[in-house]
């Protein structure tokens, strides 16, 4: 069953409109939320004047900031502190000051969502608008505006990790020294469901539930209960049902929950908001926004003796949750990818900005460390005259050094990296796609083929790391398995899907250890209610950390039936095996019993060992001693058409290794969304905002996400290395499309430039910036 | 208000809507069919796809009064009791949807170019798609899964 591409037990609610998603649940009497946001980036706060909207009919209050504030709601934490980081106060709705546009200053409630909106409108709000900072390296600058009055130059927190003085000698003795300044742009996840919340408090029981677009329910609640809203956990309930995608967007606590959980205690009525897109566009957390400086230096035979990465990473007006290990811990620690490089040396500033917070979205940290290792590589590649594929390959870690201390902290367990190169080489058809290429620039056409050669460290995480490290809380996961009497089984995850098909892939684990059928399994999820605690799903987790922890539980399940076998058997426990959902005494064939008739001796305990406990359950956490590290080679192709600038991505070759496979078909699913968004980040996304901090691509119209006719059909395949850190032998799979995507894109795009004698461009490489480089190349202009 | 009658999913519905009522909220809100999703506010994303008289609409760009006397077809409205419509059927075996958001919309809109062009090469099936967007998927399974309907619906 491990293994297998079974069908996804949780397609039938979707695919017949079943599917219940926050935005579907109503609840008698209830309210819609409507927010006023600042249309400034940056502007004092100086009345709130509700009148109008409190006398139109169907309000029911207003609330501001300086309301929450004094209702007690502290502000929201941030859930990883470096040393000496500033964190400025984050309040649910602005209290003195907006910070940037959109921003929420004030709620309306009403009894209809479009009332409760006309209603936001009439809301007067007497801002004072001051100077707004944009760019983190304009923000960085002296005489810069002040995002905050207590992050003094606008200095969120700078960080470094590595030899410093040992990289800066590799330097200056280098044969060659490639040099580059790469941006990373702004993105915005945009899951195709937008954010809501529906928050219902019952003063007869003094228990309230929230209904939210969570990846992380017991997250949501932890931190809502114990640190923003002072609701003791055990009367705070979260859910979190069908969720339409997250990426990282719905990990974090957003204000609009904080808000509707306060206002539903205040009115006494179920308070309801759902997002329209605008407003998701300015208020979830954005990704990436990174600018780097690059230093890769070389011997004589080409290979990597050193490198010094400088980020300014920009994080917006607040922190929010995980914001400050993105490019950090989870982005610094990777800039040694596959490589055996002696020494590195990164470091980080990170700034306030007057922009949406910036925070982990798909892949967080590692595709920008890719980003920049693979991009340089190929540069190098053009400076040093060698191929790119043979270039890395020289760097290389060899096999026979796993495992493998890095120069930036990690130390990966195991990986073999040639053979995944070479088969995506092989797949492309390397050297006659090389021999095409030459062919077709003879002829005017110019085709690009890029490689990205990743490495990630996800399966997050090893807590005691994580804690020495800055993180608030561990990186565990839960799992529990409860027999019923008739055999059948509830699995309860502290991993959360929403998407990653976690009721099919987790139950497969159960019916493959216990022998029992798929359908005799069900997986819950989602639910602080019924799961006992759990760290939810983000870091390409739920595999390696919330399947491990659900392997461990049935483990010690199988142990106690065993136990029950024997004694009914009368055998001793050690002769008693377990197979295909049978119990048996070794060399004795007959001396039998099924799974379910131990699963009902268990529960009517008439005939149990005299020490043993009634009943077959069992609850485990699973604490990784290390990430897993999940490698592979991806190429794109592309041709890019010198008269417009468009580039048509013609083929794409992904070799990952995950280690062992549960679901090859979610696996395969996982990796072309994920290649779709890495690929997008390459060709067409970017957040931008213009000088006074307006979203200029505020809207599906404005930001150009993938639509099914930009991408050709990925040709995938795997190498298998089983990660050593767990019982399954998995790696996490939900990221590693999009950090590889990138770099191979873009490096496909810059390789078909090369004839122009362009080596480099920021992303994104859109027609309009590529024809006019190929111009300025030209001389035209 | 004002008084409109749909047929929806083969049953006649009567209510008293808003002028500015749109026919996705109609359809969510009203009729509490909320298999109908709303991803956007500028007509992008397709979630709220649904047939009005046989085609394929946005249900967020349409006021439930212009659908007054119409016939509309939402995702409960495709399988035949406990039977799977074909492309339903297909988007399960191709792994087609992952969160399950975007596929109602998906769903309704592949069926409207399997009405017209029951054969469709891979690039008609992208095209057809270009109004609905999926962010889990790459599109990839999207695609194999109208392939292997319009496989199914050929033979049947
Ligand atoms: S809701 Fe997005 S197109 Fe209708
Ligand atoms: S399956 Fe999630 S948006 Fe398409």
């Amino acid at each position: 069953m491990i293994g297998a591409s079974v069908k996804r037990k949780e397609d039938g609610r979707f695919l017949t409109g079943r599917g219940k998603y926050t935005d579907d649940i109503t609840l008698p009497g209830q309210l819609h939320a409507a927010f006023v946001r600042s249309p400034y980036a940056h502007a004092k706060i100086r009345a709130v004047d509700a009148s109008a909207a409190r006398a139109m009919p169907g309000v029911r209050a207003v609330f501001t900031g300086a309301d929450l504030k004094a209702g007690g709601v502290n502000p929201i934490p941030v859930g990883w502190l470096h040393a000496g980081i500033n964190v400025a106060e984050h309040h649910a709705m602005a209290v003195d000051a907006a910070r940037y546009v959109g921003e929420a200053v004030a709620v309306v409630l009403a009894d209809s969502a479009a009332t409760a909106r006309d209603a936001a409108e009439a809301v007067a709000v007497d801002y004072e608008e001051l100077a707004a900072v944009v760019s983190a390296v304009d923000a960085l600058r002296a005489g810069a505006p002040q995002v905050h009055g207590n992050a003094a130059g606008n200095v969120a927190f700078t960080w470094q990790l590595g030899d410093a003085a040992g990289t800066d000698a590799a330097i200056k003795g280098a044969k060659t020294v490639v040099r580059q300044h790469l941006g990373n742009q702004r993105l915005i996840p945009n899951a195709i469901e937008p954010r809501a919340c529906l928050a219902s408090f019952d003063a007869a029981n003094d228990e309230l539930t929230l209904y939210v677009t969570s990846q992380n329910p017991h997250v949501h609640r932890l931190i809502m209960g114990a640190f923003v809203l002072g609701i003791p956990e055990q009367r705070f309930r979260v859910v979190a049902p069908d969720v339409g995608g997250g990426f990282g967007s719905k990990i974090f606590i957003y204000p609009e929950e904080v808000v509707a959980c306060w206002a539903s205690k205040q009115v006494g009525a179920p308070v309801k908001w759902t997002a329209t897109r605008s407003e998701a566009f300015l208020s979830d957390s954005h990704g990436r926004d990174h600018e780097t400086e690059v230093e890769m230096a070389f011997d004589a035979a080409g290979k990597i003796v050193g490198l010094r990465v400088h980020t300014v990473a920009n994080m917006g007006a607040h922190f929010t949750l995980f914001a400050p290990a993105v490019p950090t811990y989870l982005y610094g620690t990777l800039l040694s990818g596959q490589y055996d490089i002696p020494v590195i040396h990164v470091s980080v500033t990170a700034a306030y900005t007057n922009t949406v917070p910036v925070d982990a979205y798909r892949g967080a940290g590692r595709p920008e460390a890719t980003y920049v290792l693979e991009r340089t590589l190929d540069i190098a590649a053009g400076t040093l005259g060698v191929d790119p594929a043979e270039l890395r390959r020289r760097n290389f870690i060899a096999p026979t050094k796993f495992p493998y201390q890095t120069a930036v902290a990690l130390q990966y367990d195991s990986g073999n990296y040639a053979p995944a190169l070479d088969k995506a080489l092989g797949m492309v058809g390397y050297a006659q796609l090389r021999a095409e290429q030459a062919a077709a620039r003879a002829k005017g056409r110019y085709i690009g083929i890029g490689l990205s050669s990743y490495i990630e460290a996800c399966g997050l995480a090893p807590s005691h790391v994580v804690g020495s490290l800055g993180a608030q809380a561990g990186l565990y996961e839960s799992g529990a398995v409860r027999v019923h009497p008739t055999g059948k089984v509830t699995v309860l995850t502290g991993s959360h899907s929403h998407g990653q098909g976690h009721e099919t892939t987790f139950a497969q684990i159960v019916a493959h250890e216990l022998g029992c059928a798929l359908d005799d399994v069900e997986v819950v999820h989602g639910d602080t209610a019924k799961i006992p605690f759990g760290m939810g799903s983000y870091g390409s987790r739920s595999g390696a950390v919330g399947g491990s922890a659900l392997f461990m539980s049935i483990q010690k399940v199988k142990e106690k039936g065993r136990r029950i076998a024997a004694h009914q058997l009368e055998a001793a426990v050690e002769d008693v095996d377990f197979k295909d959902g049978t119990y048996f005494v070794k060399g004795a064939p007959g001396k039998q019993k099924g799974f379910g008739e131990i699963a009902l001796a268990a529960y009517l305990a008439h005939n149990i060992p005299g020490d043993m406990e009634p009943g077959l359950d069992s609850t485990s956490f699973f604490n990784p001693s290390n990430f897993v590290y999940p490698f592979g080679t991806h190429i794109a192709v592309v041709e890019v058409d010198p008269a417009t600038g468009h580039v048509a991505l013609t083929k794409y070759v992904a070799v990952d290794d995950f280690g062992n496979v549960i679901n090859p078909m979610i696996v395969d699913g996982q990796l072309h969304g994920g290649i779709a968004q890495g690929v997008a980040q390459a060709l067409w996304e970017g957040g931008v905002y213009d000088g006074n901090g307006q979203l200029l691509t505020g809207s599906m119209m404005t930001y150009a996400l993938p639509k099914a006719h930009f991408l050709p059909m990925v040709e995938s395949d795997r190498t298998v290395t089983p990660s050593p850190i767990n019982p399954l032998g998995v790696k996490g799979a939900g990221e590693a499309g999009t950090i590889a995507s990138t770099a191979a894109t873009a490096n496909a795009v810059l390789d078909a430039l090369a004839p122009f004698g362009i080596t480099h461009l920021d992303m994104p490489l859109t027609p309009a910036k590529i024809w006019a480089a190929i111009q300025t190349a030209r001389g035209g202009h | 208000m004002t008084q409109i009658t749909i047929t929806v999913n083969g049953k006649a519905e009567t209510r008293d809507v808003e002028p500015r009522t749109l026919l996705v909220h109609f359809l969510r809100e009203e009729l509490r069919l909320t298999g109908t999703h709303v991803g956007c506010d500028t007509s992008q994303c397709g979630a709220c796809t649904v047939h009005l008289d046989g085609r394929a609409v946005k249900s967020c760009t349409v006021l439930a009064v212009q659908a007054d006397g119409g016939a509309v077809t939402t995702i409960e409205g495709m399988a035949r009791g406990e039977v799977m419509h074909p492309l339903q059927a297909a988007f399960k075996e191709e792994h087609g949807l992952q969160c399950g958001f975007c596929t109602p919309g998906m769903i309704m809109s592949a069926a409207d170019l399997l009405a017209r062009t029951p054969q469709p090469t891979e690039a008609e099936i992208r095209g057809a798609l270009e109004g609905n967007l999926c962010r889990c998927t790459g599109y990839q399974n999207i695609v194999r899964a109208v392939q292997t309907a319009a496989r199914t619906m050929a033979k049947a």
